[in-house]
């Protein structure tokens, strides 16, 4: 069975273990860690990756920012990126939109669509 | 003269007549081909109604059993199928509502596990925070905690809202103090109206250790996107009010146990420093 690597990037550990267990429901997946913006380009650096998960609003280095590196490098350009907002607003969205990530999820997640925006990308 | 023009309408009443004969020909050959096609159409039927009576009656008889027995399987199979299809949807209702429940089951282990994951007072309370915003959706709510001299509840933290915006309450007093005091869950009737009233909370749950109340979880408003509670929100609430009194309890008396024993090493250390 092929491997499908996931980075989940959150600073908040129930966020992390919740995302988690939903992603292993995906047949392959093999799930990363990261707690902040810095943590996740260390592994970024250190590995490929099938799709990333990252949260808005973290220490260190936030989600956005993230994301604009993320794009601003070629060996990540085309790997999908799904933005996790909390907040109702559309703002954050429309900034991590435009700054190169795929899609967004709003916290509280639903594991039900959580999976079905993961299984879309993972399928490209 | 008249001898010529005689012979001259002779001769044309001739050709009419010769031509209204050529045309009765054509028309007799018409009817004896006619003929003839029926007389071989009549052959052909009658050989086809020969071999028709030829056939074994008793033939026609199975022939006919089959076809009504055909007709019965058709109707059973599209009964059954009827059925297969009702069995398939109650199959894919079930299927969803395992689904749920299994979303639901994993959000309650996670929340349960961060919660027992620390005996530090502070991560406990930011598991706390982190549950209610992250799994609940709450956008402005905060945690009180009584206190047992005073028997007034006093915010230890709170999201979306200033700490020190947020008044201690007596037991007893307003929706929250009853509920510190009855032990029992508040949901509002209706929706925040536009203005946050901090008496007024969406939901007051008690943070229960057996009947014993020692604090409270109020939740002011939802985010945006958070319309109504769901099944599992009630089931969150309610595993809280055990959970979270449980973990913030033990952690409080952990960190009170582990500065008694800093104090307590210090006074020892100091006794056997001192000169006899």
């Amino acid at each position: 069975m092929a491997e499908i690597n996931f980075l989940i990037v959150e600073d908040s550990p129930t966020m992390r273990q919740l995302i988690s267990f939903a992603l292993k429901r995906v047949h392959g997946a093999k799930i990363m860690e990261a707690t902040d913006g810095i943590d996740a380009l260390k592994k970024l650096s250190a590995q490929k990756f099938d799709l990333v998960l990252t949260d808005i609003n973290m220490p260190i280095m936030d989600g956005l920012k993230l994301v604009s590196l993320i794009r601003g490098n070629d060996q990540h350009k085309d790997m999908p990126i799904i933005i996790i907002t909390t907040e109702g607003a559309d703002e954050d969205r429309k900034k991590g939109l435009a700054l190169g990530a795929n899609a967004y999820l709003s916290k509280p997640i639903q594991t039900a669509e959580l999976l079905k925006l993961v299984n879309e990308y993972v399928r490209k | 003269m008249d001898n010529r023009e005689g012979y001259k309408d002779l001769k044309a009443r001739t050709e009419d007549f010769l031509q209204i004969f050529r045309k009765g020909e054509e028309f007799t050959q018409e009817v004896l081909a006619e003929n003839e096609r029926l007389r071989f159409k009549l052959v052909q039927l009658e050989e086809e109604n020969k071999r028709a009576r030829g056939v074994d009656p008793g033939r026609i008889k199975t022939l006919e059993e089959q076809i009504a027995s055909l007709v019965e399987e058709n109707r059973r199979l599209m009964e059954r199928y009827q059925e297969v299809e009702l069995e398939n949807k109650s199959f894919a209702e079930k299927y969803l509502e395992v689904e749920m429940e299994n979303n639901n089951l994993a959000n309650l282990y996670v929340a349960s596990y961060q919660l027992h994951s620390t005996l530090d007072f502070s991560e406990a309370v930011k598991t706390v925070l982190e549950i209610i915003m992250n799994l609940v959706g709450a956008e402005k709510f905060a945690i009180m905690l009584l206190d047992e001299k005073t028997m007034e509840l006093s915010a230890v933290a709170a999201e979306g809202i200033a700490l020190e915006d947020i008044p201690s309450i007596a037991t007893g007093e307003g929706i929250i103090g009853r509920v510190a005091a009855d032990g029992e869950s508040y949901y509002a009737a209706d929706a925040p109206g536009e203005n946050l009233e901090l008496s007024h909370p969406i939901v007051c749950i008690p943070l229960k250790i057996k009947e014993h109340v020692i604090g409270v979880i109020v939740i002011y408003t939802l985010l945006v996107q958070k319309k109504e509670f769901t099944d599992v929100d009630y089931e969150l609430f309610s595993m809280l009010a055990g959970h979270a009194a449980t973990a913030i309890f033990s952690s409080r008396l952990y960190s009170q146990s582990e500065r008694k024993l800093v104090t307590i090493q210090s006074f020892l250390d100091l006794i056997k420093e001192k000169p006899a």
